[in-house]
C-alpha cells in the first residue's frame, strides 16, 4: 500500500513528467497543486507504449480519468495509472532531444529512464540524463534517515536552525 | 563521532569528526575560519579585503593568503569568461572575493584536519560540503541536495567518499548572485550543484555555472574531475555524465 503523501508526490511526479514531455492533458497546468486527489493524471500517455506485455493489471485504473476518482483495489487504485512502460514524446532540449520512458508497476512509477539522450559533439555529449526530481526524492525518502549532510545554497547563521543540516547535526551528535 | 556547529563567515559550519585527535583538529580549523573571516570579510571596516577594495591597501602589499586568493579569483574569472568575477559582480562595483573565499578557506581547513587526524570527517559550510573517508569510516558519505522549494526535503542524494560538493541558488539569500557580465540576475536554473575534488573550485564553478544556466553543465564537465547537476524551473534534474557515479538511484 502506498502512503497518501507518496501518492501525492507520485502524482506530481507524473504531472512533472507530463509537463516535461509536453503531454496534452487538462491537468497539466498546476504542477504541485492538490495532487492528492484520485484523479487520473495520465489516462492515455501520449507516445508509444513499448512493452504492453509487461502489464499485469491494466483494467480499472486505465479507464479512470477526469477526476471521477474511480477507486480500484490496492496501491494502484488511488494512483490511477495503468501498469506498463510508457514512452514519452521527444522533447527538444538545449542539448538535444530527450525522450523519457516511465515504467508503472502496481500503480506506482517504478522507473524513469531516459531513452534518447542528447549526443553529438561538444557540450551536448556531456549531458546524459534527465529525470523529474520528485520521483527521486520520493524513492529516496526511506533512505533520508541515512543522509549525512546537505548541500544547498548558503544559509545564514539564523536560517541554520531551520535547516535540514541542523537536524542532521543534532541526530549525529 | 564528534559533531560541532560553528557560526562563522555569516553562516554555520558543521564538523563531523572521528573522535581521535578531533578536538585539536577542530580547534585549529575553527580558529582558521575565524581568522579568514576577520581578514577577508568585505563587511568589516578594516579587513584586508575592505582596505584593498577601498584602495587603502595596494595589491602588491597584500599578504600571502590574500595574494593567493587574488590569483585564484582572477583564474576563475578568466576560466569562466567572466561568469565569475570578484571585481565586477557587485552592483556597487567593489572588489568582493566572498564567492571564492569560503570554499578556499574550508578546503584548507579540511586539509589541515586530514593531516592532523588521518581519519574520516565531513565539513558542511552552510551548504558547501567536504567529505573524507578513513580508518573509522570507509563507507561513502551521503549528501542530500536540498530541494529548491522545501528546506526539509532533498531533490537528490549523492554518494561520495572523498571530495567536495557545492550548490548555488537564490532560495536562501535571495537574488544575491548577479551576472558580472551584464548585471542581470541569473534565472535559467533554480540551483546548480558541482562535485569535484577541491571545494575552492566546486564552489566557484557552482556560482559561475549557476550564472551560465544550463550551459554551465557542459562548462563544468570540461574540467577533469568535476561534474554538475542542475535543477531546472520545470523541476527536471539535468546532470553531466560523470555525475552518474555519484547519484544514488
Amino acid at each position: 500500500m502506498i502512503p497518501k503523501r507518496a501518492i501525492g508526490a507520485l502524482l506530481s511526479t507524473v504531472l512533472g513528467l507530463v509537463l516535461l514531455l509536453s503531454f496534452k492533458t487538462p491537468e497539466a497546468s498546476g504542477i504541485a497543486s492538490s495532487s492528492r486527489t484520485n484523479q487520473a493524471v495520465v489516462d492515455q500517455p501520449v507516445g508509444r507504449k513499448s512493452q504492453s506485455g509487461t502489464s499485469t493489471s491494466q483494467s480499472g485504473s486505465s479507464s479512470t480519468s477526469g477526476g471521477t476518482g474511480k477507486t480500484a483495489t490496492g496501491a494502484q487504485g488511488t494512483s490511477g495509472y495503468a501498469d506498463g512502460t510508457f514512452t514519452g514524446q521527444d522533447v527538444s532540449m538545449r542539448y538535444g532531444d530527450v525522450q523519457v520512458q516511465v515504467t508503472i508497476s502496481g500503480g506506482a512509477v517504478t522507473d524513469v529512464t531516459a531513452l534518447q539522450l542528447p549526443n553529438g559533439d561538444g557540450h551536448s555529449s556531456r549531458i546524459s540524463s534527465i529525470v523529474e526530481p520528485m520521483l527521486r526524492s520520493e524513492a529516496l525518502q526511506a533512505q533520508t534517515a541515512s543522509i549525512d549532510l546537505i548541500s544547498g545554497a548558503t544559509y545564514t547563521s539564523g536560517a541554520y536552525k531551520q535547516s535540514l543540516q541542523s537536524a542532521l547535526d543534532t541526530a549525529a551528535g | 563521532m564528534i559533531v560541532h556547529a560553528e557560526p562563522v563567515m555569516g553562516t554555520v559550519v558543521s564538523f563531523h569528526l572521528a573522535d581521535d585527535g578531533a578536538s585539536r583538529a577542530l580547534g585549529d580549523a575553527v580558529a582558521w575560519l575565524h581568522d579568514v573571516d576577520k581578514r577577508f570579510s568585505p563587511y568589516l571596516p578594516d579587513s584586508e579585503v575592505t582596505r584593498l577594495a577601498d584602495g587603502r591597501l595596494a595589491e602588491t602589499d597584500v599578504d600571502l593568503d590574500l595574494r593567493e586568493v587574488l590569483l585564484l579569483v582572477d583564474r576563475a574569472s578568466a576560466d569562466s569568461e567572466g561568469a565569475f568575477d570578484a571585481r565586477r559582480w557587485r552592483a556597487d562595483g567593489r572588489f568582493d572575493p566572498s564567492g571564492l573565499v569560503k570554499g578556499w578557506a574550508v578546503e584548507r581547513a579540511a586539509r589541515q584536519v586530514a593531516a592532523t587526524t588521518g581519519d574520516a570527517f565531513a565539513i558542511d559550510a552552510g551548504g558547501d560540503v567536504i567529505v573524507r573517508t578513513g580508518p573509522s569510516r570507509s563507507a561513502p558519505w551521503r549528501i542530500g541536495i536540498r530541494h529548491p522549494d522545501r528546506p526539509d526535503r532533498v531533490a537528490a542524494v549523492l554518494q561520495l567518499g572523498d571530495g567536495a560538493v557545492a550548490t548555488s541558488a537564490a532560495y536562501e539569500r535571495g537574488a544575491h548572485i548577479r551576472d558580472p557580465r551584464d548585471g542581470r540576475v541569473p534565472s535559467d536554473v533554480r540551483s546548480m550543484t558541482v562535485v569535484g575534488p577541491d571545494l575552492t573550485w566546486a564552489d566557484t564553478f557552482a556560482t559561475a555555472a549557476y550564472v551560465m544556466g544550463r550551459d554551465g553543465l557542459g562548462w563544468v564537465a570540461g574540467h577533469p574531475g568535476y561534474d554538475a547537476l542542475a535543477i531546472t524551473w520545470d523541476d527536471a534534474l539535468i546532470w553531466t555524465r560523470g555525475m552518474d557515479s555519484f547519484l544514488l538511484a
